[in-house]
């Protein structure tokens, strides 16, 4: 296996973008991961992205976004229609490959254009549950539902997990959502949006971007004083009905979670991409993190989701920690799908 | 155009259903309408663009690497990935790049009788070409490098739109020659020229 490293990280997330294109959102954030290592578009081996036509309500809308790239001379490029996470995989197992020493990943998401929790509703099955047009919150009250009547979390446990974000997130330049003084009483008192679920318990939806830059081996020592080297990364898919599935688990993250070799050594902080509260309850326990463990130190997507890129945002939060210092070893996460159905694990370590 | 009312030919033709099926109606159809708005918003770039066809003004931006004009702009020289700001406010004359000659109806466009001819048209001053109807001859009369001008709606009629060109008719000047016409005429630039100008030498 060749030695992968996050060398370079830009994000950018609001709680809606007006007035701004996606392309006009990514060509500053592009320029600046490539800038703060001296980079060109030239210089990079693979190029690929992650976002969704749906939330454009455009076809091809990714093509488009490649002029904020330059793609002249022509680049290798791909995209994958998933968070810019599952986007950065493609590029690592391209690096692996040797077909390229260098990678350029991005992910973005302008959901406000649209509704979100409607658009969501198309990734379910089409013929029996996407026609009844159940919103993401609802499908996502059913599993919360389930683990807390089944005695697995308590409605006590899950707003602490929405207190701690919104404390986390004070002072994250990308948080949309923060609060230094929220107590748990105050999200217990919250009317809820889906019952069991309160709009504390929702991650805030958000519009942005994120960009990261990948080398290997010795290229990533000389671009960055501290490489956040990917030591395991894996991810994995549980059936897509939901019918099937128990939803109080996510067999997929704990097996993703062992094949990146999560537990093979202590880690200092995790940063998680659940987009409840009752998912990120779901994510301590099948990813076995320890009790003490720091979670979220950036507030997680809970403090700011920005559908086809809060994924990609956790490893880029992870990496940047690892880069400046504050961590020697973090586990990022990403998920994609309805109720925690397919899962990243990324392992990441500085030396 | 298939008829949605009428079942695929896969479907139309007799269906043989296991045992435990026999006797109940099968399902040769399943209809899962799918209706989302978006309010999309067009961008600086875009807007700016579209108002000023209200005005009977055609805008480009400027790339900041070369010079090269694009239209429309689209607030990014989509060949380095670098932000423009630069307006430029473009000629209402150009000359064709290419041309098809179209046999299909717009669907809106009911005074546009087929065939009638869609062209690239390079505007004087502008780096690369965008679409435009050419009317005001005989389709085969229409050539590359035939110099043309905008015939605009009446002022009155103006608004944020492209459609505020009714179409680009000859101006009766010499033709650009064919070898310098349209994107022949421009080199998109390179590693090491990053060389976006036009050879041609437009006013």
């Amino acid at each position: 296996m060749r030695d992968v490293a996050v060398v370079a990280t830009a994000q950018h997330q609001v709680a809606a973008l007006t007035g701004t294109t996606e392309v006009q959102l990514m060509v500053p954030l592009l320029n600046a991961v490539r800038d703060a290592i001296g980079l060109t578009q030239a210089d990079i081996g693979f190029t690929c992205s992650g976002s969704s036509d749906f939330l454009a309500g455009q076809a091809f809308s990714f093509v488009h976004t490649l002029d904020a790239v330059g793609s002249v001379p022509p680049i290798s490029e791909s995209h994958v229609e998933m968070d810019g996470a599952f986007a950065l995989y493609e590029a690592w197992v391209k690096i692996q490959t040797g077909a390229a020493d260098t990678a350029l990943v991005y992910g973005y998401g302008k959901s406000s254009p649209g509704s979100l929790r409607d658009i969501l509703a198309l990734q379910l099955d089409p013929y029996h549950v996407a026609p009844l047009w159940p919103t993401a919150d609802a499908v996502a009250a059913l599993q919360a539902r389930l683990l807390l009547e089944s005695g697995v979390s308590g409605a006590g446990e899950l707003a602490e997990i929405a207190v701690r974000s919104m404390r986390h997130a004070v002072g994250s330049p990308h948080a949309v959502r923060s609060s230094a003084d929220v107590t748990v009483a105050d999200v217990l008192a919250e009317a809820p949006v889906a019952d069991p679920l309160r709009p504390s318990d929702i991650a805030a939806e958000a519009d942005g971007g994120c960009a990261v830059v990948l080398a290997a081996g010795d290229l990533a020592r000389g671009l960055c004083e501290r490489p956040a080297w990917i030591r395991g990364i894996d991810h994995r898919i549980d059936a897509h009905g939901l019918g099937v599935r128990d939803l109080t688990r996510s067999p997929s993250a704990a097996a993703a979670a062992v094949r990146a070799g999560a537990g093979d050594d202590r880690l200092d902080f995790a940063e998680l991409h659940g987009l409840y509260t009752s998912q990120e309850a779901i994510l301590v326990r099948e990813l076995d993190l320890d009790d003490d463990l720091l979670v979220n130190p950036s507030g997680g997507a809970l403090a700011g989701n920005t559908t086809m890129a809060a994924g990609l945002m956790r490893i880029a939060e992870a990496a940047a920690r690892i880069s400046a210092g504050e961590g020697d070893r973090a586990l990022a996460h990403a998920t994609s799908g309805p109720c925690l159905q397919q899962n990243l694990v990324c392992v990441l370590e500085g030396e | 155009m298939s008829d949605p009312d009428v079942p695929p030919s896969a479907l139309s033709g007799d269906v043989t259903l296991p045992a435990v099926l026999r006797d109940v109606e099968p399902v040769r159809s399943v209809r899962t309408p799918i209706r989302l708005e978006y309010s999309v918003t067009a961008g600086s770039a875009a807007e700016a663009y579209l108002r000023a066809y209200a005005e009977k003004r055609i805008v480009g931006h400027r790339s900041p690497v070369d010079g090269a004009v694009f239209i429309p702009p689209r607030g990014v020289d989509p060949r380095y990935g670098q932000e423009t700001a630069e307006e430029v406010e473009l000629a209402h004359t150009g000359h064709v790049g290419s041309f098809c000659v179209t046999h299909l109806p717009i669907p809106g466009r009911s005074d546009l009788v087929p065939p009638y001819v869609s062209a690239w048209i390079h505007l004087d001053g502008s780096a690369i070409g965008f679409l435009g109807l050419v009317a005001g001859c005989a389709n085969e009369d229409v050539r590359i490098g035939m110099r043309v001008r905008a015939v605009w709606k009446p002022d009155g009629e103006l608004g944020p739109t492209s459609e505020s060109i009714l179409h680009w008719e000859p101006t009766g000047e010499p033709d650009v020659p064919f070898e310098r016409a349209g994107n022949r005429a421009w080199r998109a630039g390179g590693p090491d020229g990053r060389d976006g100008r036009q050879e041609r030498g437009d006013a």
